[in-house]
């Protein structure tokens, strides 16, 4: 719906560092365009190093950017950082707390240097005490807590300001599985119930995927797709191959040579898992081809599985371009 | 919500949500400065500093009390030269006085004005080494910085709450050791004797600022606090220990003494280790506690070239001592401006990532 308002706008945002060792310059975000929407849940997907937190830091004002606008709520990150910062929450990564003090206490700080007086925070402390699973934890010092307890805390401490935006910066690392699932849940729940809309950034793609309405993935700086799950899937697949899992009749050995012998046939290997199986890249419009020719030469197909594109493939795919990726499964 | 998902351009013409500005943000440097504040009078490195300099403070003040009546018939015998006759409270010389221990013969214990010398920098160097590194370790300060404050604010607030708890040790204990004083002597110190000590109380701050602004430069500048804590430490131990060692090789260079020298010659040189040992702050502080402490001192001039004026020594009033430090004053002033500018610089120029 294009009416729903926005809350988070970039136009040609950039940034680059100059390296000191020479005149190289390092393009950390190049020239993103970005409209983030009331009460959505958008991810930045994307290995470590590939923008996503200079992107957040550019958004917070607390880094500038090279070249381009950002528009956070209606304020200017480099001109008023204050009133974005008061509205906006930001989570970072490997997020501290003053280990002396109490998880109340580090709270009560950020309400503090947020204008809230004690008074008023107290309760909002004790009920988003509750929200993120630390009900009982209040009074006792951060230095007892457990890294996931801290990362709770960090969610709390996020909300204690009452945040229209709220900014995370890979959440989900340092907390147990069952942990994770809670703590998305309380996520896409500020985003359905309060409108508030977050930005999430994660190098962990089951987690976006899951909670996301939208995604943008990173690569070396570079936003190469943007989108839902379904969008940047169906945007992939044209051009490029999908991938089949054949069984026939015959020998093995003659399938295959049949199976390469279709044009649009990238590849075929053996499976190594299965060795009755071929596993074969091809482009979608040559599927049936490929099918139609082992009828002809006599071997019926007896399993055939499209592996189609997940967006696991896609965010493989992309990575495996970069140093930091995920090796691409062998085809 | 899959409304929204489901637009198929990324970027729209949607208008933006804005929020009215926000009034109510407090002045950040406060509330950071409160906190430190707070932690600072509850960590262990407080109440052993206050600890340290109050018991030694009361041995020195003691023991000087006990061996008094020596000291205080020589500054009368010195006031008696005086062409005025102004009587010379000995009160300030409480502070100053070295005191013989009986039965540790040829060791001299420091008067409490050397004790501050000394131990001034540990208390700066404490409440400041880890100012901004341990924020860094801890993971606090990419959290602190996104809330609404300013950057400066950090490095503002920590400062002033290092500078309070620092005042607040140094006051409490001269106002303890004054005390002890007044009972053991019986003398009320007049309306100059505490002129002398305010400014001489405001000035032993000073000191201490420098060296506070010089740890949190060091905790800006270096990622670790162990790093940052020694460096400043090898810093005070040199300065301390082979800085006139150091000037007079300087001067030796600069202002050579060869062997027959004439008297401009060998001037030059004690002029120049004078000037060259004012650029270590514990010289400076030195000095200003000679002038401001005992007001028979009527010149920091190392090479005192007018004779006429030691035959009639007189004791200086209070706003004459005060000129008399006034350069003194100034110059760690500036030096500590110096380094609290470079560490509000550098802390400015870093990225908040680690």
């Amino acid at each position: 719906m294009a009416s729903t308002p926005v809350v988070i706008r970039t136009r040609g945002l950039e940034k680059r560092y100059q390296r000191d060792d020479s005149t190289q310059e390092k393009v950390a975000v190049r020239s993103l365009d970005l409209d983030i929407r009331q009460g959505e849940v958008f991810g930045l997907l994307g290995p470590n190093g590939a923008g996503k937190t200079t992107t957040i830091l550019m958004l917070l004002g607390l880094t500038e950017p090279t070249s381009g606008t950002a528009q956070v709520l209606g304020f200017d990150p480099l001109r008023d950082p204050l009133q974005v910062k008061r509205h906006v929450g930001y989570l970072p990564d490997n997020v501290g707390f003053y280990g002396a003090m109490t998880g109340r206490e580090n709270l009560r700080y950020t309400a503090r240097l947020n204008g809230i007086r004690d008074d008023e925070s107290e309760a909002t402390i004790t009920d988003l005490m509750a929200r993120v699973g630390l009900p009982d934890a209040g009074e006792q010092p951060v230095e007892t807590y457990s890294r996931g307890m801290r990362q709770r805390l960090g969610l709390a401490d996020v909300l204690v300001k009452d945040p229209a935006v709220i900014i995370l910066d890979e959440p989900t690392t340092s907390i147990d599985p069952v942990g994770v699932v809670e703590v998305l849940e309380l996520v896409r729940g500020l985003a359905r119930d309060q409108g508030v809309s977050v930005l999430l950034s994660s190098h962990l793609l089951h987690q976006v995927q899951q909670v996301c309405d939208r995604i943008a993935i990173f690569v070396a700086g570079d936003v190469v797709a943007m989108g839902t799950v379904e969008e940047i899937a169906a945007s992939q697949q044209r051009g490029m191959q999908v991938t089949l899992d054949i069984g026939a009749d015959g020998d093995v050995t003659a399938v295959g040579e049949v199976i390469r012998a279709v044009p649009g046939v990238a590849s075929a290997v053996i499976d190594p898992q299965d060795r009755r199986l071929w596993t074969v890249s091809v482009l979608p419009e040559s599927r049936s081809a490929v099918l139609s020719a082992l009828l002809v030469a006599g071997h019926t197909p007896w399993l055939v599985r499209d592996r189609g594109m997940e967006l696991d493939e896609i965010y493989q795919r992309y990575f495996a371009a970069t140093p930091a990726a995920v090796q691409e499964p062998a085809a | 919500m899959t409304d929204i998902a489901r637009v198929a351009t990324q970027t729209s013409d949607a208008p933006m949500l804005t929020l009215p500005a926000t009034r109510s943000i407090p002045a950040g440097w406060r509330v950071i400065g409160s906190r430190e504040f707070t932690e600072h009078i509850l960590s262990v490195r407080f109440i052993v500093l206050l600890l340290v300099l109050g018991l030694a403070g009361v041995l020195a003040i003691y023991a000087v009390a006990g061996s008094f009546r020596d000291a205080a018939s020589a500054i009368a015998a010195e006031a008696t030269k005086s062409l005025t006759g102004r009587p010379v409270s000995v009160f300030p010389l409480l502070f100053t006085q070295s005191p013989t221990i009986p039965g540790i013969s040829g060791q001299s214990f420091p008067s409490f004005a050397g004790l501050v010398a000394l131990l001034g920098p540990v208390l700066g160097i404490a409440f400041g080494f880890d100012a901004i590194s341990s924020e860094r370790s801890e993971g606090t300060l990419p959290r602190l910085v996104s809330q609404p404050i300013h950057r400066d604010d950090v490095i503002n607030g920590k400062f002033v709450a290092g500078l309070a708890v620092i005042t607040m040790i140094l006051a409490a204990v001269i106002v303890l050791l004054s005390g002890v004083g007044i009972i053991r002597l019986g003398i009320v110190p007049d309306a100059e004797v505490v002129f002398r000590l305010v400014t001489w109380f405001l000035v032993a701050a000073i000191y201490v600022a420098f060296w506070l602004a010089l740890a949190t430069l060091a905790s800006v500048v270096f990622r670790r606090a162990a790093t940052a804590a020694l460096v400043v430490i090898a810093f005070w131990l040199i300065l301390t220990f082979f800085g006139n060692q150091i000037v007079s090789v300087a001067a030796g260079y600069l202002r050579p003494v060869p062997s027959g020298a004439t008297a401009t010659e060998t001037l030059a040189n004690v002029r120049m280790v004078a000037d060259l040992g004012r650029l270590s702050p514990i010289t400076l502080f030195t000095e200003m506690t000679q002038a401001m402490l005992n007001p028979m001192v009527q010149s920091l001039d190392p090479f005192f070239t007018d004779p006429t004026r030691r035959a009639f020594a007189t004791a200086l009033p209070y706003s004459q001592s005060l000129l008399l430090i006034w350069p003194q004053v100034l110059l760690l002033l500036a030096g500590t401006v110096i380094c609290f500018a470079a560490a509000y610089v550098s802390f400015m120029r870093q990225e908040i990532r680690a």
